[in-house]
């Protein structure tokens, strides 16, 4: 009542009956009240400003040093692939060229680039032919090799491939690495960096979206430029859908047992307290149960896509379950009464009436849980899932057994490598994490808005 | 629609599928973080070339892997354990107690460990003795045995450079702390006398009073990887972090290496044995996998080949000094000798 518009009497001067005092002269009280009011407006303020700046620091950072993994370095090269080199019997025997190694491909690939440069016309003064061999991505002779052994008919023919540059030369192109950098560090030197510039403007180096930012494995530390995220995001997708299709159905089964049918006693409230508290226990505790129960009770597979979504589901069931529950709890008593009323079973009154009414808060709790599952590294430290992956998965399900990374454990993995172009991959992976976490809170609220009905 | 059929028929299906977990056809390693990039690179490379699947390698530490490869034999325990100390009696016990019993001990190199600064400060040149006397927890003064007084490293030894004594040394679950402790602590407390003191102070063991460091926050331990003492030693100028030189050979345009006893850490000084400060790296081979998971064998001989392992390989490229005695290990690897007792 303290801010009440002019309108209080006739005259514009409003009295009480009890003091006679005016409600618009403002006493002491009254100013006491609305000055800790509006302080409090003020603490509010700043309380939503530090959050904002903290999340804009946070993201300008991740997305300074991340947003130039989505870009890579590429060289314009065409390789004869020498039969005296690849294939010296001459019998196109695949079993026989298999035997050459990546090693035995380099000095062809190596050929290659220069003979791009010469065909460009640049210049290759103050440079050694192993300093422009050093430019190269050691990840070239693999791609040259899968490419051989993919068709060996090829052989003797002369292929354009478009293959990476190495990683402190594509760190030039974002500016992680400068003229001044380089004169400093023994893995690149300026003379290389000058020939990238001349090649670039004469388009034999070019810089293009990184699609195998995407769908690549993760590489070693020494090439850093051909390092992806594809296993690591085929690895949370296994995970997430086993924790989907178990904690889902585990979860609202569990929660409808207990909210609709269960008998209120001492179990059913230690049941409940217990429940809460396994939503709080740390999920490294989970990752310790998943070691001792799945993989050395159960004998299932380390490192596997499995064993993490199990541990995850564990993690993920009491959100789901206390989520499912509240959402059940605010269907209100009348509908399922006039369900009983009209002769329903308390089933159907649970299936028919009150599930559908809770269902948005009941996907709005799993999907907010799957995020956070989703975001989760340390239960997977113990099950060997923190590693160094490079083979695909397996399509589902025998997949699910297969090793895995998972996407918050890349972001792990990447920033202990010494190279600093890993720092950037990083980021990279942190943006795309934080993309997919984005779009599940997005649906959570879209789902929320749509079909939650408010009594 | 049944919530409670199709509960009954997921948890139906993932019971099946846990009973029903196939035979492993790739190789699982674990241990030393920092026998990882090279285990990596090895990893990668082997994926490559070879029609088996590329082992997969996790972390965790040397002591962590000895133990899960001691944990018995089957698919599900790991086959090759990195680590960047010696394999201690111990684990020998504890695999024996679990049925390993024959485990192959692979030398792959050598390991530098490097004192580096930010690339702007001045230029260091330190014995053992400097390091000791600036970070142990008592040194002598005036023939006295006093609680570390030296703030500058001129306080140390007067033609250093006057800078603040700040040093970032790896926590002690690293297996870098132990050599770090051996080679550079307790070396330079027998050089500069302190141990005597020790001694005749009557300490029960002189060489545990040795590896005390001060806590007066002039030493921090960093219990996360050399990434984390690279970005102390960005924030700070003054501090000197020790590192691994791979690492440091990674990050030339940040740090600069103080030499050790006048000899400046490179493949070569290390290799010779000049540089004073070096570890081998190793890993485990439990045998009794060698036939069962494809490629064990093929993997175990192509790490310690020439062209991965020899001194123009690309593991020497990343910063490990390749070892004099790499055809005796080749031979050993080839005929999967057992470790014998520890000497």
């Amino acid at each position: 009542m303290t801010d009440m518009p002019h309108s209080n009497g006739a005259d514009g001067i409003a009295r009480d009956s009890h003091g006679g005092k005016s409600l618009l002269a403002v006493d002491a009280r009254t100013r006491k009240r609305n000055a800790s009011e509006a302080r409090f407006r003020l603490l509010g303020k700043i309380a939503v400003a530090i959050g904002v700046l903290a999340l804009v620091g946070l993201l300008a950072s991740i997305l300074s040093s991340g947003l130039s993994s989505f870009r890579q370095t590429y060289i314009d090269i065409e390789v004869y692939l020498d039969p005296a080199k690849l294939d010296k019997e001459g019998n196109r025997d695949r079993a026989q060229i298999s035997k050459v190694s990546t090693f035995g491909y380099k000095p062809l690939i190596e050929q290659g680039f220069m003979e791009a440069i010469e065909k460009s016309g640049v210049s290759l003064d103050g440079i050694s032919e192993k300093e422009v061999a050093e430019m190269l991505s050691k990840e070239a002779p693999a791609q040259v090799r899968n490419f051989v052994l993919a068709d060996v008919e090829r052989i003797g023919q002369t292929a354009p491939f478009e293959v990476l540059a190495g990683g402190r030369i594509d760190g030039y192109f974002k500016g992680r690495v400068t003229m001044e950098s380089a004169e400093r560090d023994r893995n690149v030197s300026p003379a290389q960096l000058e020939l990238a510039d001349r090649l670039r403007e004469a388009g034999v180096v070019k810089v293009r979206f990184n699609w195998d930012f995407f769908t690549a494995p993760d590489a070693s530390d020494t090439r850093p430029e051909a390092a992806g995220l594809g296993v690591a995001i085929i690895g949370s997708a296994y995970m997430m859908l086993i924790v989907l299709v178990l904690s889902l159905p585990l979860g609202v089964a569990a929660s409808i047992y207990l909210e609709e049918f269960a008998p209120q006693n001492r179990f059913t409230d230690l049941i409940e307290v217990n429940i809460s508290n396994l939503a709080a226990v740390p999920s490294i505790v989970f990752g310790i149960l998943g070691l001792a129960i799945f993989i050395n009770f159960a004998g299932l597979p380390q490192s596997a896509p499995v064993v993490g979504g199990l541990v995850l589901t564990l993690m993920t069931l009491p959100t789901i379950i206390i989520a499912t529950r509240a959402s059940l709890k605010s269907v209100p008593p009348s509908i399922r009464e006039a369900a009983l009323g009209v002769g329903a079973s308390k089933m159907q009154t649970v299936f028919h009436h009150v599930l559908p009414l809770a269902m948005p808060g009941i996907l709005t709790g799993t999907i907010i849980g799957l995020a956070q599952a989703l975001g989760e590294t340390a239960p997977l430290l113990l099950i060997g899932m923190v590693a160094f992956v490079r083979e695909y998965p397996a399509g589902p399900p025998e997949g699910f057994f297969d090793p895995a990374a998972a996407l918050p454990v890349q972001v792990y993995n990447w920033t202990q490598r010494g190279d600093p172009a890993f720092v950037e991959r990083a980021s990279g992976a942190i943006i795309v994490l934080l993309v997919f976490l984005v779009v599940m809170n997005i649906a959570a609220i879209l789902l929320r808005r749509r079909f939650e009905r408010r009594w | 629609m049944s919530f409670m059929k199709l509960t009954a028929s997921t948890l139906a299906i993932s019971a099946l599928a846990a009973t029903a977990a196939q035979a492993r056809d790739n190789i699982q390693i674990a241990g030393s973080s920092t026998v990882l990039p090279y285990a990596s690179i090895v990893a990668e490379a082997f994926g490559e070339n070879f029609e088996f699947p590329t082992p997969v390698v996790e972390s965790g530490g040397s002591g962590a892997g000895r133990k899960k490869l001691c944990e018995g034999v089957g698919e599900n325990t790991i086959d090759i354990a990195n680590s960047s100390s010696r394999i201690k009696q111990s684990d020998i016990d504890n695999c024996a107690a679990n049925g390993v019993t024959e485990i192959q001990e692979v030398r792959i190199g050598y390991d530098g460990i490097v004192f580096a600064s930010d690339i702007d400060g001045p230029a260091f040149a330190f014995t053992p003795a400097d390091w000791h006397a600036a970070l142990a927890a008592k040194i002598v003064v005036d023939g006295a045995l006093v609680d570390n007084p030296n703030k500058m490293w001129s306080d140390v030894r007067a033609d250093l450079p006057e800078q603040e004594i700040l040093a970032f040394i790896p926590g002690t679950k690293h297996g870098t702390r132990e050599v770090f402790d051996e080679n550079v602590l307790i070396a330079g407390c027998e050089e500069n006398g302190t141990m005597a003191a020790h001694e005749a102070a009557g300490a029960e063991d002189a060489e545990d009073a040795c590896m005390q460091v001060r806590t007066d926050g002039v030493s921090i331990d960093i219990d996360g990887d050399y990434t984390e003492t690279l970005a102390r030693v960005d924030a700070n100028p003054n501090g000197f972090g020790v590192f691994g030189l791979s690492f440091y050979q990674n990050n030339t345009d940040k740090l600069q290496v103080a030499t050790m006893g006048g000899v400046a850490p490179s493949t070569e000084t290390i290799a010779t044995g000049e540089y004073p400060v070096s570890r081998p790296l190793f890993f485990y081979v439990k045998n009794a996998h060698l036939d069962v998971i494809p490629g064990m064998q093929e993997y175990v001989e192509f790490f310690v080949s020439d062209e991965m392992a020899g001194p123009d390989g690309p593991l020497a490229a990343y910063g490990l000094v390749s070892d004099p005695e790499l055809a005796k290990t080749q031979e050993a690897v080839a005929n999967r000798t057992p470790m014998g007792p520890l000497n």
